[in-house]
């Protein structure tokens, strides 16, 4: 329904209640702190900001929206469902195939107790992890998000003045 | 209880539903969306496995990356669609057809 949607408005708020939705598995895949991080970043950040280039490009949005005669791609709506069908059917065989053999290293970490409990402190630990053992990936991520702020600003700015 | 390949089923499914939205849709701005879709399913992928894994926390910091490395896509791309919007009064992918002025 998110992606069939004509009111592009309509979608976004759907593809809002997907976000909130898929945090709350997070919740369940006792991710307290992921699930915490994608409300924020998500819904606060990226959802704000699609609903305002949205409405920054919607004059002539609905007229194109009416025509309906090219596409992305130049696919039309039962290929792409085709498409979108036979891949998920190929990952849903895949992932009950992996259910019924599952790799070593889950079964050990289930038998042994080394698996994530409910009651875990788990942000402190991501908190620990993150400055030790993953240092490296976070400052890249970090000096990475920089340039992309810096390149989106630079993007939208006005041209001419320098 | 929720064991993982429930997970991986809604993983998929939430896979499936971007790719749709990748080749079906013809706004720039629901394209996006679909990648994004896509890329939470990654997450809940990453996130499912990363229970298995206490003494790292693999999955779980690596979910945090990417939801970051996903902001910052989005920041760019939408940066782009507006400029290329500008440019062509559309942002069907269409209709945007030059690489130069």
């Amino acid at each position: 329904m998110l992606v069939s949607m004509r009111n592009i408005a309509r979608a976004l708020f759907l593809f809002f209640i997907v976000l909130f939705s898929v945090a709350g598995l997070y919740v369940f895949a006792l991710a307290d702190f992921v699930a915490i991080t994608q409300i924020l970043v998500y819904v606060g950040g990226v959802l704000v900001l699609m609903l305002f280039a949205f409405m920054l490009s919607s004059k002539t949005l609905v007229d194109q929206l009416q025509n309906g005669a090219s596409h992305f791609f130049a696919l039309p709506v039962w290929q792409s469902l085709l498409i979108a069908a036979s891949f998920l059917a190929i990952l849903v065989y895949a992932s009950l195939q992996f259910g019924a053999h599952e790799p070593t290293w889950i079964v050990t970490a289930r038998e042994s107790g080394t698996a994530i409990e409910p009651t875990a402190n788990t942000v402190q630990q991501i908190g620990v992890q993150v400055m030790t053992r993953y240092l490296l990936p976070f400052e890249i991520v970090s000096v990475l998000l920089m340039m992309a702020l810096i390149g989106a600003a630079h993007l939208t700015r006005k041209e001419g003045k320098l | 209880m929720i064991t993982l390949t429930h997970f991986l089923v809604v993983g998929a499914c939430i896979f499936a539903i971007g790719l749709y939205a990748v080749i079906a849709r013809r706004n720039a701005i629901l394209v996006l969306v679909g990648i994004e879709l896509m890329i939470n399913a990654a997450i809940l992928n990453l996130v499912a496995f990363g229970r298995y894994d206490s003494t790292r926390y693999g999955g779980q910091a690596f979910a945090l990356f990417a939801i970051v490395l996903a902001a910052a896509g989005v920041a760019v791309a939408l940066a782009i669609i507006l400029n290329v919007y500008k440019h062509y009064k559309t942002i069907n992918p269409e209709d945007i057809n030059k690489l130069r002025d």
